[in-house]
């Protein structure tokens, strides 16, 4: 029987070639990330009486969650992660200024196909976005694997998404996986690889792999894949020295669930409060009235993405009751969209933007009142995660974002979209 | 680590998130007493007073989605909750919950029959846990994790590796 690219990685990281699902390895993974956590495996660490680190070179620091420091124990925190970084010659270490962790270490070249990559974020199920195997762990199994190299790993059944046909105008990688998970449920892959294919796949950017790979964590995957085809390649090779040679499935790998998607049935799509599976095309929502509308995470908030909403709002307004706060992904994301004056078509229009980083993904400022409502590119709605428990939070794309920004409530984005053809 | 957990059952449904059981803006915190104190707060305002009466946690599906916080298992420790039972688990509070010591069993059947109050043993010896007379099998964790999880967590099981 052939094997899935989990089973391929997991057999190299771990030395072992039967790896039937459920089968437990030792894996040695290529890179383990920490963000703002990052003190708290450091106390671990000295909770242990440790001081010898397996392999610095495979260890990344990425402080992004709370970035500048905004209290005197934030503070703190990052001077630990920092002099950790500094003692132990930690050379992947990028301080407050860099950006969302997954975003910089990609755009870093850190992250290479056939990586198994473990760190303290569920979401770094993006890393497979350039077909690395990427999952997240607590903080004390970080300092496990510093200290030891290895971690248990299950290996996972995989499931097969093939997406075929054309996403619509105005329609993006974010409508299908919201879409997506609303179908399958916040469960639906718990446990499982999920290896992405089909026409649609291929003709997405590399940006947009990104956001479906990172979403995919949404349906509860172990890690998902989407194909390192040549367009992955060309991202890839402007910032490694050399591309490794992509883990592809084997012809007859066997896959538990073969799931197929007609990306033209796909319509702008939003998560209601508050789980990303409470799922409405947008004809059921438009017109709820929001509060502030985010532009950032590692789901959306890409240059890619930003560029997609400054062309709504290009020449047009943001609604005065409504507070448009954009942070872009990394600092990459902010030079890029400064130079081309993405984000002073986003300030113009009435936006803010803030420093790169989690933001108000990770309730870093932008917090919610009583009563109030946020619309958001994030990968999460749950109940309080922007601040009060009676406020209440929509997921959408960034078109969908923009272009409701610009109307004061939900609206349909291809409708804004349609007035530029 | 004690074999046999008794005690009251508090219920839950499917897809409980981390966000639920620890809010972001309290990991600043890693002990398991400032976490409890804001325990699933946002369920209400009777949270978590009203959990600390009860023993063991019940719960549907996919328990603990969301973000991989660690603090998520440490703030139910924190709350006096000796174990979690559920359909099933989302795989980073699974991994968390293993290495914190914290013993978690996967038995739907159990779920669908068990009230809030219920009276339930969980025997981590023989994989079963009692519900009055009823008995129900949970499958038995991977040698590997029950070794981890035997000496209390990751922490000790570390000690133990670096002292043999």
């Amino acid at each position: 029987m052939g094997k899935t690219i989990a089973q391929k990685i997991l057999a190299r990281t771990s030395g072992v070639s039967d790896v039937t699902p459920g089968r437990i390895v030792d894996a040695f993974p290529d890179l383990v990330m920490s963000h703002t956590a990052t003190w708290r495996s450091v106390g671990v660490m000295k909770q242990l009486g440790a001081t010898k680190l397996y392999d610095p070179s495979r260890i990344a620091v990425v402080l992004d969650h709370v970035s500048p420091a905004k209290t005197e124990k934030y503070a703190g925190d990052q001077r630990i992660s920092r002099e950790f970084a500094r003692e132990h010659g930690v050379e992947k270490f990028y301080d407050v200024d860099a950006g969302i962790a997954h975003l910089v270490l990609m755009e870093e070249g850190h992250v290479r196909p056939g990586d198994l990559i473990v760190g303290t974020d569920s979401h770094c199920t993006i890393y497979g976005a350039l077909g690395a195997l990427g999952c997240g762990i607590g903080y004390t199994e970080v300092t496990s694997v510093w200290l030891t190299g290895k971690l248990w790993m299950k290996v996972p059944e995989t499931y097969e998404i093939t997406v075929n046909g054309e996403l619509s105008r105005g329609v993006y990688a974010k409508d299908l996986m919201l879409t997506l998970i609303g179908q399958l449920g916040a469960g639906g892959c718990t446990y499982k690889s999920v290896e992405f294919d089909g026409e649609l796949i291929s003709r997405l950017s590399v940006s947009e792999r990104m956001t479906i790979a990172n979403l995919s964590m949404e349906m509860g995957v172990k890690c998902v894949f989407t194909p390192v085809d040549d367009k992955a390649e060309a991202y890839l090779s402007s910032r490694l020295a050399e591309v490794p040679e992509p883990v592809t499935a084997d012809p007859d790998a066997e896959y538990a669930k073969t799931i197929e998607v007609d990306a033209a049935s796909v319509v702008p799509t939003v998560s209601c409060p508050s789980e990303v599976d409470h799922t409405a095309p947008i004809d059921r929502v438009k017109g709820t009235r929001f509060d502030q509308a985010f532009l950032g995470s590692c789901a959306n908030a890409k240059y890619e993405d930003l560029v997609i909403a400054a062309r709504i709002l290009k020449g047009r307004r943001v609604h005065p009751s409504v507070r448009l706060i954009v942070t872009p992904g990394s600092r990459h994301d902010v030079l890029r969209a400064m130079k081309a004056g993405v984000l002073e078509t986003i300030v113009e229009s009435g936006g803010m933007v803030t420093n790169p980083g989690c933001g108000a993904c990770a309730g870093d400022g932008g917090m919610l009142a009583d009563g109030e409502v946020s619309l958001s590119t994030a990968n999460r709605n749950f109940l309080g995660r922007m601040g009060s428990r009676k406020s209440e939070i929509y997921l959408c794309s960034p078109a969908t974002l923009a272009a409701s920004a610009v109307q004061g409530a939900i609206a349909d984005p291809r409708e804004l979209v349609e007035d530029d053809a | 680590m004690k074999s046999e957990i008794r005690g009251r059952v508090a219920k839950f449904g499917d897809n409980v998130n981390s966000d639920v059981i620890i809010p972001g803006r309290y990991l600043i915190y890693v002990d398991p007493e400032p976490l409890s104190e804001h325990a699933f707060e946002m369920l209400g305002d009777e949270y978590p007073d009203k959990l600390r009466g009860f023993d063991i946690l019940v719960a549907g599906e996919n328990f603990g989605c969301g973000s991989a916080r660690e603090q998520a298992v440490t703030a139910i420790q924190g709350l006096g909750i000796h174990a979690v039972v559920a359909s099933s688990f989302a795989r980073a509070f699974y991994r968390n919950a293993i290495n914190r010591g914290l013993p978690i069993a996967e038995c739907p059947e159990l779920v669908a029959q068990v009230e809030e109050g219920d009276e339930i043993t969980v025997d981590l010896s023989t994989g079963q846990i009692h519900l009055g007379d009823r008995v129900f099998q949970f499958p038995e964790l991977p040698e590997t994790v029950q070794r981890i999880l035997e000496a209390g967590g990751l922490v000790p099981y570390l000690r133990d590796l670096a002292g043999e």
